[in-house]
């Protein structure tokens, strides 16, 4: 038996060092972002009544300016659009990736346009709408559609990269054991590899909703903003993240008041939404 | 003859006949026709004919022209040293063995007359045929025991008449139905080690395949749960044509009727057995098998 060499006073020292550097690199990191809430609610907690949430914006110079409802309902029904749209495309070429493009020329090129939009300013996405469907008059001229189009383009990345991460962690031997039962490929995903990570993939797509609800520049473009509650996309629509933008920038207290209240009912609806798919995915490891 | 006399190939024909071809109306009559197979004591299970069979990875030959023989009925069990081609040759049977990007084979699989990578050949017939049971269970996680066994019925769109009643009765046949019928809705992956390979097994057997497939199938199971299977074995060979890749000489000895050793992708000896055993005839077989290399 040798004894257990004892840990030198030198080493030790480097330890602690280590450790110290460390956590101060991980203060510097939180410091904005505890201030960045903390203002968030200092500013706008004042704002949020049931009149605030229920009212349209009225518009009026003086008076009652009214509160954010249109704005709330029409970021819920965009990004449900923008979702319908970029989730089922985002998963199928994340399918296509993993389950068949795996290791093909096509496959490579497809994952590579998919980090480089990854990593594109949303106002391009934005401008690209602007001058492909706003500008052309394509269906009428602002519109929300055209905004829950730009989100999308912003989501498909983000909703390809994390499937494809949730469906290569999916094991091959189940699989083989489904092809070797004689089950056509597609059955294969539709039954065995879809259900599998079907909860991983909800995560991404909840991370992704999360990402587009709070995008402005892709929405001030292409779907303009009016202050009454509209449900129909192929008008203009308001949103939070537009009513932030214009609020904000205004003379008046009062509509700047507002802006915090419209922004921190965003950051509350975003934390609700990765909350769930927090939950979701920390119930899809233990199982 | 279904009366289409007009096939193109001779092979074309038989595989109609055998039902391994495109074509649905002639699906798999041998199984539901059976009235041949009824008259033996035990169902008709299938010769499978290795005939110069050639596999490759890429640029590597991993079979270099196997010939080998399985006799209908009979376990024969495949060993050879880590590496030497088993996996490989048995995933050739079933044609598993192209899913791996840039594997592919060579030469005949002839099942009876069909050679089933005779290009009229359905893959998903072929698989449906011959099934297959992993070194390490792989039952279905989202799946509940029942759903497992049910899978392969219906990921392979066979006709789900009945259901049930196969379920159960793979079950049985593998052996587990007392232990999971009183749970079939729980998940498959909450059961040992040794019941999810036996479900696997269950699910394999409810395709009712002629030909059984096994790569180690024990290599992940304790004593008791190999023995299990070991047990197994003789009742399934009633049915089906058995071919058990294995790493345990004791294993083959116990219950395979005959042995192939395989060395470096080539066969090196086939036969008996307790022959293979106590008097091979090749050196390398002997030192094999004494457990001089490997
Ligand atoms: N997916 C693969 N890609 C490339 N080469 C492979 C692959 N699988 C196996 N091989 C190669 O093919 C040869 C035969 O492998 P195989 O898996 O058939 O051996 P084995 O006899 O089953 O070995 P073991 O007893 O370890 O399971 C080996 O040289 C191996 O390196
Ligand atoms: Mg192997």
């Amino acid at each position: 038996m040798t004894a257990l060499p004892v840990i030198s006073a030198r080493r030790r020292r480097t330890d602690l060092f280590a450790r110290g550097v460390f956590a101060a690199l991980t203060l510097v990191a939180i410091v904005p972002l505890v201030l960045i809430i903390y203002y968030i609610l200092d500013k706008g907690l004042g704002a949020i009544s049931w009149h605030f949430l229920s009212t349209d914006p009225t518009g009026n110079f003086l008076g009652d300016p009214g509160g954010v409802k249109s704005a709330i309902l029409g970021t819920l029904e965009i990004v449900l659009i923008a979702t319908a749209l970029a989730v089922p495309i985002g998963i199928g070429v994340a399918l296509y990736l993993v389950e068949f493009g795996r290791g093909t020329v096509l496959g490579g090129v497809v994952r590579y346009f998919v980090d480089v939009l990854t990593g594109v300013p949303s106002i391009v996405f934005g401008l690209f709408i602007y001058t492909g469907l706003v500008v052309t008059h394509t269906l009428g001229s602002f519109a929300g559609w055209k905004g829950a189009v730009a989100l999308a383009l912003l989501m498909l990345p983000v909703v390809t990269r994390s499937a494809e991460v949730v469906l290569i962690l999916v094991p091959d031997s189940l699989r083989e054991a489904a092809l070797a039962l004689g089950a056509p490929r597609w059955r294969v995903v539709a039954r065995v590899v879809l259900p599998s990570a079907l909860t991983g993939l909800i995560t991404g797509g909840l991370l992704a909703v999360a990402r587009a609800a709070g995008e402005t520049a892709p929405l001030i473009f292409t779907m303009g903003s009016t202050l009454p509650t509209n449900f129909d996309p192929f008008k203009q629509m308001n949103s939070l993240p537009v009513q932030i933008f214009n609020d904000v920038g205004q003379a008046q207290d009062r509509l700047v008041t507002r802006a915090w209240g419209a922004a921190l009912t965003l950051v509350a609806m975003i934390l609700i939404l990765t909350l769930i798919a927090r939950t979701l995915a920390r119930r899809s490891r233990l199982t | 003859m279904t009366g289409d006399g007009f096939a193109a190939s001779q092979t074309a024909a038989a595989a109609g006949e055998h039902g391994l071809s495109r074509s649905p109306q002639t699906r798999r009559p041998l199984v539901a026709q059976a009235p041949s197979a009824s008259a033996r004591p035990t169902k008709a299970a299938r010769r499978v004919r290795l005939e110069g069979l050639d596999a490759y990875y890429g640029d590597n030959h991993a079979l270099r022209g196997l010939d080998l023989e399985f006799e209908p009925n009979k376990v024969t069990a495949i060993i050879g040293p880590s590496g030497c081609g088993k996996s490989t040759m048995i995933r050739c049977i079933n044609r598993m063995h192209e899913e791996i990007p840039g594997a592919r084979a060579e030469g005949k699989v002839c099942l009876d007359q069909v050679d089933v990578y005779d290009p009229s050949v359905n893959v998903v017939a072929v698989r449906r045929a011959i099934g297959m049971v992993f070194q390490k269970p792989n039952p279905f996680p989202t799946m509940s025991i029942f759903d497992n066994v049910a899978s392969g019925i219906r990921l392979s769109g066979a006709s789900r008449a009945d259901l049930r009643d196969r379920v159960e009765r793979a079950l049985r046949g593998a052996g587990l139905w007392d232990e999971v019928k009183d749970r079939l809705a729980e998940p498959g992956i909450g059961l040992s080690g040794g019941q999810q390979q036996r479900l696997c097994i269950a699910r394999t057997m409810a395709v009712d395949p002629e030909v059984l497939l096994m790569d180690e199938p024990c290599s992940a199971l304790d004593p008791i749960a190999t023995l299990k299977v070991e047990e197994l074995l003789a009742d399934l060979k009633q049915r089906v044509t058995v071919v058990l890749v294995t790493h345990n000489m004791q294993q083959a000895a116990r219950v395979a009727d005959s042995t192939a050793f395989l060395l470096d992708g080539e066969l090196v000896e086939v036969g008996a057995t307790d022959e293979m055993f106590t008097q091979p005839k090749d050196s390398r077989t002997e030192d094999y098998v004494t457990g001089k290399f490997g």
